[in-house]
């Protein structure tokens, strides 16, 4: 029942026959790109969670105490939370604009499946927000006075979790996206799911400094993030297709 | 046979109150069809089923002579919908805008043809400008230059005439109707009284 | 079987059945639940370790059996609604969610009270504690997405996608947490994993864990039932009812 008849169509109005999702690639790629260049022209976006988290490592210390041999046992556990807070500071933003300006709509019709679309989103929240404060987070590690060796596994902790909290958070920007003022209400839905990111982070950092092995820790980590990649993008599709007939 | 979009028995139901019920919606090649009715009578909501967005609704929709749940990407594929707000990013300038359509749609580094659509619908000189920086009437022809960039069967436009000016208005109803006249469809809901023309239909709602 | 399911999902049909069911499920309720009690409180021996504190365990762990099972049921629930568009399926979660909550309470008030005669304190880290006060969070973003949206629609299907998504990590954030307790804390004493416990210690929990179930079946009928009549006022078949009473 496809083979519609075309004769009577004009050319260049033929319609597609073929399955469209070969062009999968380019479309990925080509969302990829319109995302970076856009954040990139908005440096401010990027920089601001860089500059929350070293604000929030900055005021342990003068609320708790100078004291190095105090901060380097709770410097683990506050990089941690202070990076997932930065994380979550900018994910309201993931759909906003293209859900006020009519592109979530677009996203939605393209040929493509949504899930995969949606993941090349999460991806460029990732490479511009969970990837720097990775990088950045052993920087404020010395000013927390965190015992050395485990400084690079504190940035591949943070580089590994951070993927699965933008993937988990996504699903909560998806589910607020329609809502005026879904900030508040994000932050409630995901940071509970961020617990086990938690835990098996500052862990990983904890049994470096203790210099017990850590790859246990960081194997879970991978494992979450591959459940997570598994299961979010489909959570996210569904989540957006709800939120645009809110 | 050609191409085909039917709704038999077509109901909306939103928080307990009926949008509309018992819809019968017979789309065939070669007609501009109007959807016309009152604020809140549900014509965006009905837009937005006919083109595949909403699935949450009573009746069946038939593309083609199949059910639209089971060729839906094929449908999409040949589907184009400008909804309410125009999908433009204010960061991109025109050609980005376009360029990222254009990938969507499966089509590799066309620049040229990209030029060519902002040129036809009034654009060219504002190419690498951007988005923002335009007025919301440039803003909805960068959207309208996706008519002629993607060549699409289906045409569902929920307000095209927004913001465009007198001269817009003629060129976009022009395209409209020729449109029709090679063969697509179009569906339409618009506040701007279309001149009458062969092609043209009226659906009532409410 | 299939139209079993739709028959099911009828409202007015669920609203007839439910009517019929209902009172069994409060007279095993009620009936188990006093047995349970005067058997906990008054029969069952005191514990050699604990002596008489011990006896809050015949309102903690049901509390928190239902606690865990509600979400799950809820969970089902949206799946059920998200799959076959029924309903009632949606109604019950909506009616689920503050009683899961209330539970969730109930079983870490109870926790804290015991704390005081075990641990002299009224609030410890414990692992049974942080998951349970983690599922607290998760019930109250739960409710808190449901009451956000205006469309009641779109209410529906985020709670569901939010209850799938959550019931899908309760597994994973238990498991991480058991392991962050037993690497922080020396395992001491656990307020609920004990050896084999006597029978006649064991018997009055059961028929406490099977009084709290019925009690929450019927509650939940009852409320689905109100829900029902609430949404579907302007139907028919509801006015014909309400006439049908004056």
């Amino acid at each position: 029942m496809l083979q519609p008849e075309t004769a009577k169509l004009a050319p260049g109005l033929k319609p597609h026959l073929k399955e469209p999702s070969e062009n999968l690639l380019l479309a990925l790629k080509a969302t990829l790109k319109r995302d970076l260049v856009l954040m990139l022209r908005r440096r401010g976006e990027v920089l601001n969670p860089l500059v929350f988290f070293a604000l929030v490592i900055t005021l342990f210390p003068i609320g708790i105490s100078p004291d190095p041999e105090l901060l380097a046992i709770i410097a683990p556990g506050l990089l941690w939370v202070a990076a997932l807070l930065a994380a979550l500071l900018s994910l309201d933003s993931l759909f906003r604009s293209d859900y006020d300006d009519g592109s979530l709509e677009q996203l939605l019709l393209a040929p493509q499946p949504l899930s995969a679309l949606a993941l090349a989103k999460v991806a460029v929240h990732w490479l511009l927000t969970g990837l720097p404060l990775a990088l950045m987070a052993p920087i404020l590690g010395i000013m927390l006075a965190l015992p050395g060796g485990s400084y690079v596994v504190l940035a591949v902790s943070l580089a590994l979790g951070s993927a699965i909290l933008s993937l988990i958070g996504a699903i909560g920007a998806a589910l607020t996206v329609g809502l005026a003022r879904g900030g508040v209400l994000l932050s409630l839905l995901v940071l509970p799911l961020y617990i086990p990111v938690l835990i098996f982070g500052a862990g990983a950092v904890q049994a470096a400094i203790a210099g017990d092995p850590v790859t246990a820790h960081l194997a879970i980590l991978g494992a979450l993030l591959a459940v997570a990649l598994m299961l979010a993008p489909w959570a996210i599709a569904a989540s957006l297709r709800i939120s645009i007939n809110g | 046979m050609s191409l085909s979009l039917q709704a038999r028995h077509l109901a909306c139901e939103r928080d307990e109150r009926w949008l509309f019920k018992g819809l019968d919606v017979d789309i065939c090649s070669g007609e501009v069809v109007r959807i016309e009715g009152p604020n809140g009578s549900g014509k965006t909501t009905l837009l937005k089923i006919l083109s595949g967005q909403l699935t949450d609704y009573h009746g069946e929709l038939i593309w083609n002579g199949e059910v639209m749940r089971h060729v839906r990407e094929h449908f999409l594929a040949n589907l184009l919908y400008l909804g309410h707000s125009p999908g433009v990013k204010t960061g991109l300038s025109a050609l980005e805008n376009l360029a990222w359509y254009q990938a969507l749609d499966g089509q590799r580094d066309n620049e040229a043809a990209a030029w060519e659509a902002l040129e036809s619908v009034g654009l060219a000189g504002f190419e690498d400008v951007p988005a923002g920086q335009l007025s919301a009437g440039q803003q909805r022809r960068i959207a309208l230059a996706r008519l002629t960039l993607t060549p699409r069967i289906l045409w569902v436009l929920d307000e095209p005439f927004t913001a465009i000016d007198r001269h817009g208005v003629a060129a976009l109803e022009a395209q409209l109707v020729a449109h029709a006249n090679k063969g697509g469809c179009v569906i339409v809901t618009t506040h701007h009284e279309l001149s009458s023309s062969p092609a043209l239909r009226r659906i009532q709602l409410g | 079987m299939w139209s079993f399911i739709h028959k099911l999902g009828s409202p007015k049909w669920f609203y007839r059945i439910s009517a019929k069911l209902q009172p069994w499920f409060w007279v095993a309720a009620a009936g188990l639940i006093v047995v349970g009690t005067v058997w906990g409180l008054l029969f069952a021996p005191a514990d050699y370790q604990q002596g008489n504190s011990f006896r809050i365990i015949y309102v903690h762990v049901p509390a928190a059996f239902l606690a865990q099972s509600i979400f799950v049921s809820m969970a089902v629930a949206g799946l059920v609604f998200m799959v076959w568009k029924i309903k009632v399926a949606d109604m019950a979660a909506a009616v689920m969610a503050p009683l899961g909550a209330a539970m969730t309470f109930v079983s870490l008030f109870s926790g804290a009270v015991w704390g005081v005669p075990t641990w002299g304190t009224w609030w410890m880290w414990d692992a049974r504690l942080t998951s349970m006060l983690i599922l607290l969070f998760l019930y109250l973003g739960v409710i808190a997405l449901r009451g956000a949206f205006t469309s009641r629609d779109s209410a529906s299907r985020a709670a569901s996608v939010l209850a799938m998504v959550g019931v899908i990590n309760i597994p994973i954030i238990k498991y991480s947490v058991d392991w962050w307790y037993t690497l922080h804390q020396p395992a001491t004493f656990t307020i609920t994993s004990r050896p084999a416990m006597p029978m006649d210690m064991w018997l009055p929990l059961l028929i406490m864990v099977l009084g709290f179930y019925s009690f929450f079946i019927a509650l939940t009928l009852m409320r689905t039932r109100n829900e029902i009549l609430r949404r579907e006022s302007n139907k028919r078949w509801v006015r014909e009812l309400v006439e049908g009473a004056k």
